[in-house]
């Protein structure tokens, strides 16, 4: 079917204004791919279904929209993790600011210099995963980051990685555009926790690939950067071989527009899957708009996923989930769970949900759940009455909405330098 | 220490007035007794003075040492040192007891402009009131009043009294649910508290608390008022004889 003619002068549009990336022959083989696949499908309009919640204009114009660089006044998150940092500067991988790429049992290298390469492992993944996870939904904004990213990271994991790899995106230049891709294999019973932080640009696209092989595990934990103009379109697309666990937790406060789709395919049998995210927005300090997209296929027997989404949301914040759990025909014993909840602190905000069940198998267990409330009246008073100020009785409560996902994260002082931080940045809020 | 002057309320919701003319004065070291018949009022003179929110008084006042305690937030009149032991202590989920408790002995300090306790003095004090209410630290722990029983609610509360050290307490019914032995050690924890400095009011249906909180005046609350005052004999009466003879005699 031929694209509406609008879209397809948007996409050529968007196209026509980023410069081609040079490569070796297997990136170029795969941008280009990316690129058929992209005038293909043509990039997100308003009226798309999967757009319903969330506009996509800011997120497919050519010219960035304008954005300040937000100074973060305090220690970035992770700092007192030990963990291997590698840093990108507005979009480009930095080797001065980065830790020594060596570690046993993990290979770092940057895209930017493995994809000048002619024959390289990632080609097996790059472009690979997100071609697949374009059905059965489409996901163009992906395919354009295939398409022409630059940057980014492709990280093998062949035994267990020592400390956590933490990708640091640090933004020095407003109204920036930055497209980063990372690729992550994680080869059969090997392990790795990846840590994400910082808002990288005033607009990012950013896409992570991540293969589990079987009896592997990947930990993922991200922040997303606390400047208030920022705007981002991730994805995730992960793929789980037999026995293996993955895990990924999103932390996000303000930024005007955030899209965070994950795509999980369970192929092998009793693999884990959890997604989890906490998003805190507040319409008072700029723009909020969030939107969690998952996407779990079960096409394997006897496994196990869990989408964790929860959002407080005041001052008019915006807050979209639309979650799916697929279950394909022969996927017996699955066990799918899926909650999205919002706590909503006044009447100006809202929460769409739009949580999917399909399911082609005949002995499985699934469950969704959605809610949407205020702040628990009682429970305020309660607080209150033993003399806790309303606005701290409230960050309290709001602290114990999102604990429910941060819980998701196994990593102990990874979740407590998380809850710390949301603490601190609530109590700061508070002045 | 508390003087409540003609106190009218009604609910704010539905125009039903509860408090029709309320006036009791409680001395510092006193503990005074409210008792009477369901929907006589106790409760909704506990939320007032607390400053729960559903309540409109149309007159009267009620002062905490001098203080307008009804323009004041539940909060200020915490940090005044009011303090109401809930006849159902409210769960919530996610908030760790301990991380409530130190949060509101500090936002209580900070709003007398004092200093705030140090986290290793804190946990001390804690430990010691905890042991003496039989409280583990498994119950500290866990997120306030989820999963707790009665008796463990209760004693939650008294808990909180003992580390907050309020001037002024009001107990709403905290008998109600407790078997004998709770009973006894809510009622030791209150009692441990009593000080010259100190009042209670003490809110219940039955008198069999007032055996082991030996009240100094015990009232009798019906149809939105103070129908009658005495000592502690008060209290046996209306166990003896019910509230329906004191009710037909002062009608």
């Amino acid at each position: 079917m031929a694209l509406p003619q609008q879209k397809q002068d948007a996409t050529e549009a968007r196209i026509a204004a980023i410069a081609k990336p040079a490569g070796g022959v297997w990136l170029t083989e795969a941008r280009n791919a990316a690129l058929s696949r992209l005038r293909a499908m043509g990039l997100p309009h308003a009226r798309d279904e999967y757009w319903k919640y969330t506009r996509p204009a800011t997120l497919v114009q050519p010219d960035v929209p304008p954005a300040a660089v937000f100074e973060l006044y305090e220690s970035a998150v992770f700092h007192e993790i030990d963990r291997l940092q590698i840093v990108f500067v507005d979009g480009v991988f930095d080797p001065d600011a980065s830790d020594d790429l060596a570690m046993a049992g993990v290979e770092i290298e940057p895209l930017a210099q493995a994809g000048a390469a002619d024959i390289h492992w990632a080609r097996e993944l790059y472009g690979v995963l997100e071609a697949n996870g374009q059905s059965p939904v489409e996901r163009p904004l992906a395919a354009l980051n295939t398409a022409f990213a630059e940057n980014g990271v492709l990280i093998r994991v062949t035994g267990r990685a020592e400390k956590p790899v933490n990708l640091s995106y640090v933004q020095k230049t407003e109204n920036l555009d930055v497209t980063i891709h990372n690729v992550v294999k994680v080869e059969e019973g090997a392990d790795l926790t990846l840590l994400e932080n910082g808002p990288a640009a005033s607009r990012l696209n950013k896409v992570l690939e991540v293969e589990v092989a079987d009896g592997a595990a990947f930990h993922h934990v991200r922040t997303q950067g606390r400047a208030h103009e920022r705007r981002a379109a991730t994805h995730m697309f992960a793929r789980l071989g037999k026995e293996s666990t993955f895990k990924s937790f999103t932390l996000t406060v303000n930024g005007a527009l955030t899209r965070n789709e994950a795509v999980v395919e369970m192929t092998g049998d009793d693999a884990v899957a959890h997604v989890a995210g906490a998003a805190l927005g507040d319409g008072a300090t700029g723009d909020f708009h969030h939107d969690d997209t998952v996407f779990v296929t079960h096409d394997a027997v006897n496994c196990e996923s869990r989408q964790v989404f929860k959002k407080v949301l005041r001052n008019g914040a915006v807050g979209v989930f639309q979650g799916k759990i697929l279950v394909k025909d022969g996927a017996q014993k699955t066990d799918g769970y899926q909650i999205s909840q919002s706590l909503l602190l006044d009447d100006d905000s809202q929460f769409y949900a739009k949580p999917e069940l399909e399911i082609y198998a005949d002995d499985v267990a699934c469950s969704h759940g959605s809610t949407s409330g205020a702040i628990d009246d009682e429970g305020l008073f309660y607080l209150r009455s033993r003399g806790v100020p309303k606005d701290i009785a409230t960050d309290l409560m709001v602290v114990a909405f999102v604990a429910e996902a941060i819980d998701e994260i196994e990593d102990e002082a990874i979740a407590a330098d998380i809850l710390g931080r949301l603490e601190g940045w609530l109590e700061r809020r508070r002045g | 220490m508390l003087e409540i002057k003609n106190l009218h309320v009604k609910l704010e919701e539905e125009d039903k007035a509860i408090l029709n003319g309320v006036d009791l004065t409680v001395e510092a070291g006193k503990v005074h007794a409210i008792m009477g018949p369901n929907g006589s009022g106790k409760s909704t003179l506990s939320y007032v003075l607390s400053g729960r929110d559903g309540y409109e008084v149309t007159d009267g006042s009620a002062e905490m040492d001098g203080k307008d305690l009804l323009e004041l937030e539940p909060e200020e009149r915490a940090a005044a040192g009011l303090f109401l032991a809930f006849q159902y202590p409210v769960e919530i989920p996610g908030v760790g007891n301990m991380t409530f408790l130190r949060t509101a002995v500090n936002a209580q300090r900070k709003a007398r402009g004092e200093e705030e306790i140090s986290a290793a003095d804190f946990l001390k004090l804690i430990r010691e009131k905890a042991k003496t209410l039989k409280i583990d630290a498994d119950m500290l722990k866990r997120p306030v009043n989820v999963g707790f029983s009665g008796g463990e609610k209760k004693r939650n509360e008294i808990l909180q009294m003992a580390i907050l050290e309020p001037k002024m307490c009001i107990l709403d019914e905290t008998d109600s649910g407790l078997d004998v032995d709770a009973m006894k050690l809510v009622a030791e924890g209150v009692n441990a508290l009593r000080d010259a400095g100190r009042a209670f009011l003490v809110i219940t249906h039955y008198q069999r608390l007032l055996d082991h909180i030996q009240p100094d005046v015990v009232h009798i609350l019906a149809g939105g008022r103070i129908v009658k005052t005495g000592g502690p004999e008060l209290a046996l009466e209306v166990e003896n004889n019910g509230y329906a003879d004191i009710l037909s005699e002062v009608a």
